[in-house]
């Protein structure tokens, strides 16, 4: 039985449509006066931040509660990681108390599967981004997001993003976000275009699963979604871009821009925003942008995907549901997906 | 003085013979030699190779003992079928002046496991900025021949032109790491199609490749010769190649982890696979296997990089970069150049003896298995197959790539002027 979520790319096609479907269910949750969830009683969630990202860390938190999991947050940032002994420390200290998850964000890629099959720890472990490695609920809530505006609420139940053509446009090399969307969309069926300054394309992204663009301009008429990246400032001190006025000239995202986009599209942020870098406010505060239905979709994710690998068998929520196959479905094992000692 | 008769040996992978040790040389090699007085060692078709020179031993003392010592790093190196080691001068403190080269040198005298040929540093403290002082190094007890800031790359060109010319005066010679520093911030593994998969920062090929390319013209511009540590790249390959072909006197060195891994194992983001150089693609590892055939690398060098075993139970990014090697670099070269059949026996006996005893000019060692020649012997059952167990390792770290791994071959006998090191694959 499966019992992580490490990296969008050990999702199939089902695992990920089933995600989607769940995190409909859980959203309903949202929508009623008593938003709690009885699910996870008695299991104990640990948010463990090696990283501060008060964002992600509420999101999961507030997951959790509303599934009625015992939360502990551990914010391990600030002590001494540096040497590295701390994640291996930390993992043994979480597991002599009995945790039963483990949701980690960590500054180094690879840290939550190093956690996952190093054998210091016997919890699901949850990415909840490392490094510039991967980020899946991330992925998973843009394409709950994408999937609700572009197919339907209901009509997208059950359904993938097949032939939808989603444009991920900034600095695609240092974000985890990217590499996580790619995957998961191209499982979803998208046509997922990168559009950045060669520089801030990773050299080999030519075996990713997706189109390559350096022009901005030529993909907006063909985008159903076009998703900005933050830009953080700094890498122009690295000669990655002249100047934040020519990034924002060639690669951000202005209501001309979207202008030229089809009626339909939405315009997709994973925040925080650097308005007047990669997108102008008058782009951000717009209909068509997603960023605040984003937040509120990433509790419903999370909670599906904590419902999914710790729920048990209990069905999520009391009314019929529409995918019968939930309770007893796991997430199929692929190689990087598996633990060491699975139980 | 004690006689040892080597009986049945296939000395460098020929016919079987008999070798009778005298004392600390070779007194004779044949067949049907006499075995009066003398203790018999049963070859029974085992390779006798002269004993093994790694040009690229860390042996971590003074400073690092929790990792490796003299001693360890040297019954290490008798297990894996070396006579004699050089010493990298990246210790604390840095091995940049004669008190330090001798103190190491004096450590290998006094242990008796592997002779120990420390390599000085190029500039003070391995910071790239000034010249150490390579002669007074070089007419210590130790007669340091081999220069060399590994770990760290003498990036400087000026410097690094200075250095190759400094040492002729004492027909020393420089030995590079090559890794242009500003094209490796924050590198963890190779830059390419895993790299951009994992999100781990890039080590580029070109970071080594223009670094050798300007240090064999500069080699050339001067008039020195220049030696190239674990060259990991095909296209490092291709530049020594060229250079060579030019009649630039340049060695070069690689790893048996560069002849046998690729960055496919990063995949698995655990650090016992972190090594600097990174390990490289499939058509690099070919490329390095086909330049060490044909002799365009010369040597095989360990790169022996021991680390406690908290510096690797960690993430990727915390861990120390670095393997073990010396007590399995025989059994990798007959996996990937013998059993592939690239190289035959006196091949590896050129490869891992007779060429880097050459290039550092360690003159007992890399000699002929004849009449006179000092007694530094490796015994090796070629036959021999089985998977690498870390735990019996003489070596203090454990940081090997290999663990579970079934290689061939097994050194069983290493005799240092005619001591026995290793007696039926035990130390002594
Ligand atoms: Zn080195």
């Amino acid at each position: 039985m499966q019992r992580h979520l490490i990296s969008a790319a050990d999702l199939t096609r089902d695992d990920a449509v089933l995600i989607l479907d769940t995190a409909e269910e859980m959203a309903r949750v949202a929508d009623r006066p008593i938003k709690k969830l009885p699910t996870l009683r008695g299991r104990t969630v640990v948010n463990l931040f090696f990283e501060d990202s008060t964002r992600t860390r509420i999101s999961f938190e507030a997951a959790e509660k509303r599934l009625s999991a015992d939360v502990i947050n551990f914010s391990a940032k600030g002590s001494s990681v540096s040497k590295g002994e701390s994640l291996k420390d930390t993992a043994q200290t979480l597991e002599a108390m009995g945790v039963d998850a483990v949701v980690i964000r960590h500054g180094a890629s690879g840290a939550p599967y190093r956690l996952a099959t190093s054998g210091w720890i016997d919890a699901a472990v949850i990415n909840a981004g490392d490094g510039t490695h991967q980020h899946p609920t991330q992925a998973l809530l843009d394409a709950f997001t994408a999937r609700r505006r572009l197919v339907g609420r209901d009509a997208g139940l059950g359904q993938d993003l097949s032939g939808r053509r989603i444009t991920i446009v900034g600095d695609v090399l240092h974000s985890r976000v990217a590499r996580s969307n790619v995957d998961l969309l191209h499982t979803l069926g998208a046509e997922v275009t990168l559009v950045a300054p060669p520089t801030l394309v990773p050299v080999g992204v030519e075996t990713w699963p997706c189109d390559v663009s350096y022009d901005l301009d030529s993909t907006l008429a063909k985008s159903d979604a076009v998703m900005m990246l933050r830009v953080q400032r700094e890498r122009m001190n690295a000669a990655f871009f002249p100047t934040e006025r020519e990034y924002s000239r060639r690669y951000g995202l202005d209501g001309d821009r979207m202008a030229r986009m089809p009626e339909h599209a939405i315009v997709m942020h994973p925040g925080p925003m650097v308005r007047g870098m990669e997108i102008t406010a008058e782009v951000a505060d717009s209909d068509r942008c997603t960023v605040v239905e984003q937040v509120a979709n990433g509790v419903s994710i999370r909670m599906a995907v904590l419902y999914l690998l710790l729920g048990g068998n209990e069905p999520a929520v009391a009314h019929p549901s529409p995918t019968t196959t939930l309770a007893s479905r796991r997430f199929a094992p692929t190689p990087a997906f598996r633990t060491t000692e699975e139980k | 003085m004690s006689k040892i008769l080597i009986r049945g040996a296939k000395v460098l992978g020929g016919e079987p013979q008999d070798v009778l040790i005298d004392g600390a040389v070779i007194e004779a090699v044949g067949s049907g030699l006499s075995d009066e007085g003398a203790e018999v060692v049963e070859a029974g078709g085992k390779v006798l190779l002269p004993g093994l020179v790694d040009l690229h031993t860390h042996l971590r003392e003074p400073g690092r003992e929790d990792s490796e010592t003299v001693l360890t790093g040297t019954r290490a190196a008798a297990s894996g079928g070396y006579t004699a080691v050089f010493a990298m001068a990246n210790t604390f403190p840095v091995a940049d002046t004669a008190g330090v080269v001798e103190q190491v040198w004096r450590l290998g005298r006094e242990h008796g496991y592997c002779d120990v040929q420390p390599i000085g540093a190029v500039t003070v403290g391995l910071e790239g900025k000034k010249l150490a002082e390579l002669g007074a190094m070089h007419e210590s007890a130790a007669g340091v021949t081999v220069f060399s800031d590994d770990g760290k790359c003498v990036d400087d060109a000026v410097i690094m032109r200075r250095a190759l010319e400094y040492v002729k005066a004492f027909g020393g010679v420089v030995a590079q790491h090559a890794q242009e520093p500003r094209l490796t911030e924050g590198a963890q593994m190779n830059e390419g199609i895993v790299s951009a998969e994992l999100g781990l920062g890039g080590w580029p090929a070109v970071a080594e490749e223009s670094i050798i390319a300007r240090d064999v013209l500069l080699a050339e511009h001067v008039g020195s010769r220049v030696h190239i540590c674990h060259l990991s790249t095909a296209g490092s390959v291709e530049i020594v190649r060229w250079a060579k072909s030019r009649g630039i006197d340049v060695t070069a060195e690689v790893t048996p982890h560069h002849l046998l891994l690729t960055d496919e194992l990063v995949r698995t983001y655990n650090p016992v696979y972190k090594v600097n150089p990174p390990l490289r693609t499939e058509r690099d590892v070919l490329a390095l296997r086909e330049a060490l055939a044909d002799g365009t690398i010369d040597i095989v060098a360990t790169d022996h990089a021991p680390h406690p075993h908290e510096d690797k139970d960690c993430e990727w990014a915390a861990a120390a970069m670095g393997m073990v090697g010396l007590e399995t670099a025989l059994s990798v070269v007959q996996e990937t150049m013998v059993d592939t059949g690239l190289l035959d026996w006196a091949g590896v006996a050129d490869r891992m003896s007779f060429k880097p005893a050459k290039i550092g000019q360690a003159r007992d060692h890399g000699r002929p298995v004849s009449a006179g020649e000092p007694a530094n012997l490796t015994l090796v059952d070629t036959a021999y197959r089985g998977s690498v167990d870390p735990a019996g390792f003489a070596s203090r770290s454990r940081n090997t790539p290999y663990e579970g791994r079934e290689l061939p071959g097994r050194v069983t006998h290493t005799w240092l002027r005619g001591k026995a090191t290793l007696v039926d694959g035990k130390l002594t």
